[in-house]
């Protein structure tokens, strides 16, 4: 058994999914190189959509992968810190707006 | 920064047959990976053979004003391998008789060496369709000497091909040194004046990217959208194409993939990048590269590898175009670089 959960050398073997359910490992592929795919946003854009995303989930596959991912596509590692702070300002956000909902329900409950 | 160059700093490196070693064993001997010549075997493409020359590139000498972490040469201001005039006579004899459409003067610096000029103006009688000048932007301002470099190509209708690895200075100098950007951008700026690289212009100017660092190259197309705007907005430079080139494991950018340690992934990437398709394209099939001493050999890395042509025929003197055609190409683990993905050449993707 490996002793960590998460080996850098897995990332190579995602396509493996497919052996274990061919038609929805296929279909899941197919839709995933179609979303990376020039459309009215850029590849670049989406590059660094995900890189968010992935920071985000805290998925280190991702975040290997999109990282690299941008290097290629040429985008800087100021953009990148960007990006990633446009992902921490609406993780946090999100904890804080829900203290509206803690303020309403201190102010309902106290006298 | 590095300052030297493998050979001065006497790198173990520095010798193509050490580099050939590395490329050859481990992940590649215990079988981890296949070799090349295995892996086009596969798709029924070994042996490579070369098809009719296009392309005559010539390589008139290793020194350079830059030093650059990636170069595939090993070039400096500290190497002396420069072209001699006599040799260059023979270069003009056999392009007389050629039928490539292209010639390709590259280095080093192809400028530094004394009798470039006169190279090219002899070279220019013949009237070849494409006459490329590798110019690295830096040498146009590196010496009053040089300033006027944008008219003289201008004057001899060469198309200038120029590398600019980014359109930021923090990513540009990284790679080629300190004051490579804001120099770059001078030189961009003096090469549009005279009209090379504007719309419609005849002056032909191109922009070479590599990546700086261990990573493939992005789409050729979308990079040079990102290129063009962000030179147009941030300096109103213009340019036509923009080549992306996949940095070959050998030389210095071997020895940076060893040192920080990315070579096994690197290699791994070329390997997984592979594209059968861009096989038929790579640039040693319809390309012969000339050393600066005269010797041939079927692309400029080759050349730095020390891996002479397949043939009869070896050196500039007793050139045979008619012999070289068809010659088995030399290939190793480096050729990788030229089937990942989209393809790489010195014109960028192939496939
Ligand atoms: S990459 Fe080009 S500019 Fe840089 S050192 Fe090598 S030959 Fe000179
Ligand atoms: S490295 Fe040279 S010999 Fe190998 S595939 Fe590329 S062009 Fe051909």
């Amino acid at each position: 058994m490996q002793k960590t959960y998460y080996d850098p050398a897995d990332l190579k073997k995602f396509g493996k999914i497919s052996e274990w359910n061919q038609e929805l490992g296929d279909k899941f592929f197919e839709y995933y190189g179609k979303v990376f795919e020039e459309g009215s946003l850029s590849a670049r854009e989406k590059s660094l959509i995900a890189l968010a995303v992935a920071h985000t989930i805290q998925c280190p596959y991702c975040i290997d992968a999109y990282t690299g991912d941008g290097l290629q596509r040429g985008i800087t590692k100021e953009e990148m810190m960007e990006a990633l702070h446009v992902a921490a300002a609406i993780r946090g956000g999100a904890s804080l707006v829900h203290g509206v909902q803690m303020m309403n329900k201190v102010n309902k409950l106290e006298m | 920064m590095i300052t030297k160059s493998l050979h001065k700093r006497e790198s173990a490196l520095a010798k193509s047959k050490k580099q050939l070693e590395i490329l050859s064993n481990g992940i590649f001997q215990n079988g981890e990976l296949p070799t090349f010549k295995n892996k086009i075997a596969e798709s029924g493409q070994f042996p490579l053979t070369a098809k009719k020359l296009e392309i005559l590139q010539i390589n008139v000498g290793y020194m350079c004003n830059q030093v650059c972490s990636h170069c595939h040469v090993d070039a400096g201001p500290d190497r002396k391998e420069i072209m001699t005039r006599e040799t260059m006579q023979q270069c003009l004899d056999v392009i007389k008789n050629t039928g490539a459409h292209t010639l390709d003067l590259t280095g080093g610096a192809p400028e530094m060496n004394p009798n470039f000029r006169w190279f090219v103006e002899e070279a220019a009688k013949v009237g070849i369709k494409d006459f490329i000048v590798r110019s690295n932007l830096t040498i146009i301002r590196a010496n009053k000497k040089y300033y006027d470099l944008p008219e003289f190509f201008k004057k001899y209708n060469i198309h200038v091909v120029s590398s600019m690895p980014h359109w930021t200075r923090g990513k540009t100098d990284k790679q080629r040194g300190d004051g490579v950007f804001d120099a770059s951008i001078q030189a961009l700026k003096m090469l549009n004046s005279v009209g090379y690289g504007m719309p419609d212009s005849d002056l032909k100017l191109d922009l070479v990217y590599n990546p700086s660092g261990a990573f493939l190259p992005a789409n050729q197309a979308s990079l040079e959208k990102d290129f063009k705007r962000a030179l147009k907005d941030d300096f109103d430079i213009q340019f036509h194409n923009l080549f992306a080139i996949t940095n070959l494991p050998i030389s210095r950018f071997l020895d940076y993939l060893i040192a920080s340690e990315n070579y096994e992934d690197y290699m791994y990437a070329l390997v997984e990048a592979y594209n059968p398709t861009a096989v038929k394209s790579v640039m040693c099939t319809n390309t012969i590269s000339v050393s600066w001493d005269g010797y041939l050999y079927d692309c400029d890395f080759n050349q730095m590898l020390e891996l002479p042509v397949n043939s009869k025929v070896k050196h500039i003197s007793d050139y045979n175009e008619e012999l070289l055609e068809g010659r088995n190409i030399v290939i190793s683990q480096h050729c990788y670089g030229c089937t990942a993905g989209a393809g790489s050449s010195c014109q960028g993707s192939v496939a």
